[in-house]
């Protein structure tokens, strides 16, 4: 908590730049001080964080461009061949060098679901990150800034959703989602009902920190300034107080993401998550998994590993982007 | 260890946090049972699940008046709650047996693997946390600290899977699901006594216990640097304590405080963590009929498991909260304390 005070009191996003706001400059002169920026030193500095950026960047790419750049349409039935079913990686004996990592038991090459599975991880991560901000962000502005009672029972629901584990809180709402939808819609629904479940489960994250610094920003001279000419709360809320608060929420969105990503996973994997038809990494370690005894490893072994490496390298950034901004470190 | 539970405030802000605190437990609890009510009362029609096809509209209206289906809902709620609280939570829709029956059947099996998990965090955690602490610089330590950040950012469902496909698969040591040999003791089946029981333990237990004994090493080994460092620890040399002394006497006994607050605070997380680890190993536990529970929108198990997980998280956080009273003086006033101290 401490560096968020410590940027509320000097005024300033700890960009670094000196800028209250780095996007109101010119493009280019904006990008020029970027590079210059302490930020920026801190990330060219360490090898493993450039690391994780280079991994997050091409994983996030392939992923969305998989249409284009897996090597098999594996959700195209017409060029499945049954014969292919449950072939090894291709650097085992049996293996077939088109089908780099193997193939599973309806002949589909591994890696190719691997890409096309990551896209709806990132899909439901980025769109139940984005949702918990909205929600957090909001949430947390009009506690710190009107206070009171308002306050009270917002932060009261805080703490008491804080006391559970958020893979419980969604897997709880995501079950009474299903309890209250006829069954039939539940897989058309269910990709709503699994980002909605995840932001209800991590909006609390957010509401607080923005809540801590609006309340030291609400005091300000600049704040007072716009009530005393007579501009409407709401608007001094987003157009005063927001963009001077977001600066702690881009770090939490970060850490937001990879957790959202696991608990998709995980909710895939206890099989209440995205429908088979649309497999996740969570769905396809799910059905991998029944073919781990008999010895066909590569199913659950691979889309595993591949969560493993995204969750670790989006988490080296949010850990990266927390030193870098706090000025306590530097 | 904890200090007198009346400090120089007196037992009036004592009874005053308590019974604040218990209103908030309550709360949780109505708020709770009011979701899992509603789950009942608007997923279908109790009537036309009774009665057959030839029933006249009043025929309906008579039964559903019996019920007591049209009393205004804060009654059926009142009425809800009473029958909970006598353990009456209705029968399975898809195995057709009474919960309550299911749940004592299930029980002893999530209990048993959460304790075990437990212990294993405990008895494993902590002397890693301490000789790594002791030893920074060590290769020991070294390895340790890159495992436990492995262990820690590791999804619980994949650590489980790993596990199996070393030793299960690969190995042949363990058995990769189920909870082998029981042995009845009427109103507990335990695996305890049987020797593949033990061993079918083993891999689920380090798995659910995984996340808290990473947990509980690096917060040992933080805390042991930080009283190492301070001066009743110099003084304590300085008297010409043997190093045993210092370390497990001075030192491990002031870390122990908030271990022992966390270790509390993750029996919940062990609770929802065993969802994930008892379908991994296909565990005959309470997390395991919950998960088919949703899978088959059978709302009377759902329902019920809601209510318990209410329980059981509102007294462990109860429990928690009284134990940091006791611990942290600077919790006994509800007004900002940052203040004083920075």
């Amino acid at each position: 908590m401490g560096w968020t005070h410590a940027c509320a009191l000097t005024g300033r996003l700890p960009w670094g730049t000196g800028d209250r706001m780095p996007w109101t400059g010119q493009a280019a002169d904006a990008l020029r001080r970027a590079f210059h920026s302490d930020i920026f030193f801190s990330f060219r500095r360490s090898p493993t964080v450039v690391m994780a950026a280079v991994v997050s960047v091409v994983y996030i790419a392939a992923s969305m461009l998989a249409p284009w750049v897996a090597p098999h349409q594996v959700f195209d039935v017409k060029t499945l061949n049954l014969m292919d079913a449950l072939t090894p990686p291709s650097w085992h004996p049996d293996g077939q060098i088109t089908y780099l990592l193997g193939t599973d038991d309806q002949g589909r090459d591994v890696l190719s679901t691997i890409l096309f599975g990551s896209q709806i991880s990132l899909l439901v991560g980025f769109a139940s990150t984005l949702l918990a901000m909205v929600i957090g962000v909001g949430l947390g502005l009009v506690s710190g800034y009107v206070g009171g009672r308002v306050d009270a029972v917002i932060m009261r629901i805080a703490d008491i959703q804080l006391s559970f584990p958020a893979i419980l809180i969604a897997l709880l709402i995501d079950g009474l989602a299903r309890g209250v939808f006829p069954r039939k819609m539940h897989d058309e629904m269910a990709l709503y009902v699994l980002i909605f479940s995840i932001a209800l489960a991590r909006w609390v994250q957010f509401a607080r920190t923005v809540r801590s610094s609006t309340m030291v920003e609400k005091n300000k001279e600049y704040i007072k300034a716009a009530r005393v000419i007579g501009r409407h709360p709401v608007a001094i809320m987003f157009q005063h107080v927001l963009p001077n608060v977001m600066g702690p929420v881009l770090v939490i969105a970060t850490i937001s993401l990879a957790v959202a990503i696991l608990i998709e996973a995980t909710l895939s994997f206890l099989g209440v998550g995205v429908p088979a038809t649309q497999p996740s990494l969570g769905t396809l370690v799910r059905v991998g998994q029944n073919f781990l005894l008999s010895g066909e490893w590569w199913m659950t072994i691979f889309p595993g590993l591949a969560l493993i490496v995204l969750i670790l390298s989006i988490n080296l950034l949010g850990d990266w982007l927390r030193d870098a901004l706090n000025p306590k470190l530097r | 260890m904890f200090g007198p539970l009346f400090y120089a405030d007196g037992p009036i802000t004592m009874i005053a946090f308590v019974i604040r605190r218990l209103i908030q437990a309550l709360i949780v609890i109505l708020a709770v049972g009011f979701i899992s009510f509603s789950m009942f009362t608007y997923a279908g029609d109790p009537v036309s699940n009774m009665v057959g096809q030839d029933t006249t509209i009043e025929e309906r209206k008579v039964i559903s008046e019996k019920l007591g289906l049209n009393d205004p809902f804060y009654v059926q709620y009142a009425r809800y709650l009473g029958r909970v609280a006598r353990g009456e939570f209705g029968t399975s829709f898809r195995l057709g047996v009474s919960v309550l029956e299911l749940f004592k059947e299930r029980l002893p099996a999530t209990l048993e693997l959460s304790a075990i998990a437990a212990l294993f965090a405990l008895l494993c955690g902590v002397p890693l946390g301490v000789y790594t602490g002791l030893h920074r610089e060590g290769w020991i330590s070294r390895l340790v600290l890159t495992l436990s950040l492995v262990g820690i950012s590791l999804p619980t469902f994949l650590i489980g899977i790993l596990l199996i496909f070393v030793f299960a698969v690969n190995l042949g040591m363990l058995p990769a699901f189920g909870r082998g040999g029981v042995v009845n003791l009427g109103f507990w089946s335990t695996g305890l006594l049987t020797g593949s029981g033990l061993r079918s333990l083993i891999l689920p237990a380090v798995t659910l216990g995984m996340f808290q004994m990473t947990l509980i090493l690096r917060l040992v080994r933080s805390e042991m640097l930080e009283v190492l460092r301070t001066d009743y620890i110099k003084f304590a040399r300085a008297r010409g304590l043997s190093n045993r002394a210092v370390h497990f006497r001075h030192a491990l006994k002031n870390t122990l405080v908030p271990v022992i607050t966390i270790t509390g605070m993750q029996i919940g997380g062990i609770i929802a963590f065993s969802i994930i680890t008892e379908t991994v190993f296909q565990w005959p536990g309470m997390g395991l009929l919950f998960i088919q529970a949703i899978q088959f929108v059978d709302i009377p198990v759902m329902s019920a498991y809601l209510m318990l997980v209410a329980l059981f998280f509102v007294v462990i956080n109860l429990i928690v909260d009284l134990l940091y009273y006791g611990v942290d003086p600077r919790l006994r006033f509800d007004r900002p304390v940052a203040m004083g101290n920075g």
